[in-house]
């Protein structure tokens, strides 16, 4: 059964992604986009990292989302369709594609099978959160900090 | 006996599944035991949407001084199918600008958001339908989802009503989520887990016999129940909150374009997410299924549940009756001004109850701390003046 | 559900994110594709958590919500700024912004 719901996950994620890169519409690629999201959760679940799933959907969906989609509105395109595609990107996308497949391949130590694990509960991240990893955690509160105070003064409008 | 009752649903389920056991592979049994949830869950929620949605109107029309509906079958009671007909056989219109494949997701999808969150309340003793570790943070996940998809409606309208409606509903929703979230806050630190069934559990005991140890009766349990119960009327869109439908400014918002069965599906959305936002209430403040007095405990616990959440439904329904729509800025004014740093207040508070012995005293010094916090913010920002007569401004 | 699967469909995740940011002109896709590249090394960091050696030790995990937050700090910021670019510019084609070529 976890075989089937993987496949149809990565099948829906990766079809999401390439949505999400090349359709036409912009509101449907930031649409896409977030089912790409919830296609990503959905593999975090499968892996047991059900904490980072839900912050995942959480962020992404709830905020970046939505974030994306209010500058969509914001920035209406008016200067014509320049249907500019650049064809580079794509060499360059399945080249990398191949090289890191190739990279796969040839490596003979990965590990086939997940090792059998008592879930990690939310208590325990938080307990790490507070001892271990109290400096990042710092550090991340003041750079969002840095990073709300820098967007609003960013959009602001300027007072003439 | 009494306990046989409470748990009567727990062996109906458990009785069905042993039959199939012997029967089918492991993995079909795991799948129709979660359908077994999903069904009861739809049925239960669908026949209360049903009976609420008569109840509302019957209830509205006792305070505004006339009958209500009372021609379908006895008391009006078949109302809602007559409803559910009248809805299913209109003309499903989509306007010919619209984008039609979102404009048919947007209802699909918030119908299912709502109903997503109702999966992780428990509702009565070993009746949580499905039971995740971060319980919470799912439900506050899956319900952020839904100002995507208010989004969705509005964009994929392609109406500048819908769109107005839905800038509305994201920028109040967006405002009161901080807040509602913040207020859950104070109760996971005070339980130290984000599972809901702990935090049920964390309030089973009675002091003194009597008095429930329901986190309702702790000054900051107080104080965050209100803040929440005022945010979740936001996020489910409801009287005194209504500016994103305000049908008397802009038709009816984001589901200007919408019609009959899919208007019906973002009703009903609306007051799922009206139930599962309740429910989370009752769970995280009003010690969910446990009775108020330990001799009441022979009522089974699922009874208790559903007295708590109708009674916050009548609150809802009340305040419908009562309050007239509140000006989009004043309700971003209230958000950021006064409901954030109250929450804010509440996690304070909360810390200073636990760390000054959970008694009397801690009851005492984090009641100090939200007075205090409470009469400076009313000082600085000077409601007086907020809500001076309005001064009207003409076109010339 | 094993690594190498895993690992191909993060760098498959990648890849696209790749293309949309150096294929596509529009800002907004840009900063789609750069989400995409961190959600696949995210997914990445949470498959080496779980395959590895110490799956007790949830290091992967950490990584990932605190890239989480990062990105999503990124975001807020890039997106402040292609508001700002079409304030100046009436644009959000990225080939129009050549104001300061020489």
């Amino acid at each position: 059964m976890s075989t089937v719901a993987f496949a149809v996950i990565a099948i829906l994620t990766l079809a999401a992604a390439l949505a999400a890169a090349t359709l036409q519409k912009l509101m449907h690629a930031a649409l896409s986009f977030a089912v790409m999201f919830v296609g990503i959760s959905a593999f975090f679940f499968l892996l047991g990292a059900e904490f980072v799933g839900l912050v995942q959907i959480f962020v992404y969906i709830g905020a970046v989302a939505v974030l994306i989609v209010f500058t969509i509105l914001l920035t209406r395109d008016d200067t014509g369709k320049v249907r500019s595609f650049n064809w580079g990107g794509v060499i360059v996308a399945i080249a990398v594609f191949a090289g890191l497949v190739w990279a796969i391949a040839k490596t003979k130590s990965l590990p086939l099978t997940p090792s059998q694990i008592e879930p990690i509960t939310v208590q325990r991240i938080g307990e790490l959160l507070m001892t271990n990893y109290v400096w990042p955690l710092q550090c991340v509160g003041v750079l969002l900090t840095a990073a709300l105070i820098g967007a609003l003064i960013l959009v602001m409008e300027e007072k003439s | 006996m009494s306990d046989s009752l409470d748990q009567i649903f727990i062996h109906a389920k458990q009785w069905l599944l042993s039959f199939m056991s012997g029967r089918a592979p492991d993995w079909l049994v795991q799948i129709i035991s979660s359908l077994i949830n999903i069904v009861a869950l739809l049925g239960v929620f669908l026949t209360l949407f049903a009976l609420i949605s008569v109840l509302e109107r019957k209830i509205l029309g006792r305070m505004q001084n006339r009958y209500g509906p009372n021609r379908v079958g006895p008391f009006g009671l078949f109302q809602p199918v007559a409803d559910g007909i009248k809805m299913l056989i209109k003309e499903d219109i989509v306007p010919a600008r619209a984008d039609k494949i979102v404009h048919f997701l947007a209802p699909v999808l918030i119908a299912a958001a709502a109903i997503l969150t109702l999966g992780v309340i428990p509702y009565g003793r070993n009746m949580t339908p499905f039971t995740i570790d971060g319980g919470i943070l799912f439900f506050f996940a899956v319900g952020s989802a839904t100002e995507l998809m208010v989004f969705m409606a509005g964009w994929g309208s392609n109406n500048k009503y819908s769109m107005l409606g839905a800038m509305r509903a994201i920028a109040q929703m967006i405002s009161y989520e901080l807040p509602l979230i913040i207020t859950v806050l104070p109760v996971v630190m005070i339980v130290g887990s984000l599972n809901p069934d702990k935090i049920v559990g964390a309030q089973a005991a009675y002091s003194l016999g009597f008095i429930p140890h329901w986190f309702v009766f702790t000054p900051w349990g107080a104080t965050a129940f209100i803040l929440f119960f005022v945010s979740g009327l936001v996020e489910s869109n409801r009287t005194p909150f209504d500016v994103p439908e305000g049908e008397s400014e802009i038709v009816a918002g984001h589901m200007t374009e919408y019609s009959g069965f899919k208007y019906a599906t973002f009703f009903m959305a609306e007051y799922i997410g009206m139930f599962a936002i309740s429910g989370l209430g009752v769970t995280l403040f009003l010690g969910g299924w446990h009775a108020p007095v330990h001799f009441l405990e022979f009522i089974p616990s699922y009874v208790w549940f559903f007295v708590k959440l109708s009674i916050l439904l009548f609150v809802y329904i009340w305040l419908r009756g009562t309050l007239p729509r509140t000006r989009i800025d004043q309700i971003m004014n209230f958000a950021w001004k006064f409901m954030l740093p109250m929450a804010f207040t509440c996690v304070v508070a909360a810390a200073v109850w636990h760390y000054t012995g959970r008694g009397l005293r801690g009851w005492l010094w984090s009641l100090a701390v939200i007075a205090a916090v409470y009469f400076t913010l009313s000082i600085l920002l000077d409601t007086r003046r907020k809500f001076a007569p309005r001064t009207y401004r003409f076109a010339e | 559900m094993t690594l190498p699967i895993l690992l191909v469909i993060s760098s498959g995740l990648f890849c696209i994110g790749l293309l949309a940011a150096l294929s596509r002109r529009h800002a907004i896709f840009i900063l789609i594709g750069i989400e995409m590249m961190l959600a696949a090394a995210n997914l990445n960091f949470i498959a080496f958590w779980r395959f590895g050696p110490q799956p007790a030790q949830p290091t992967g995990m950490m990584v990932a919500i605190f890239a989480i937050a990062i990105a999503a700090a990124e975001a807020a910021v890039g997106l402040a700024m292609v508001i700002v670019v079409y304030r100046h510019f009436r644009s959000t084609n990225v080939d129009q912004l050549d104001r300061l070529k020489g």
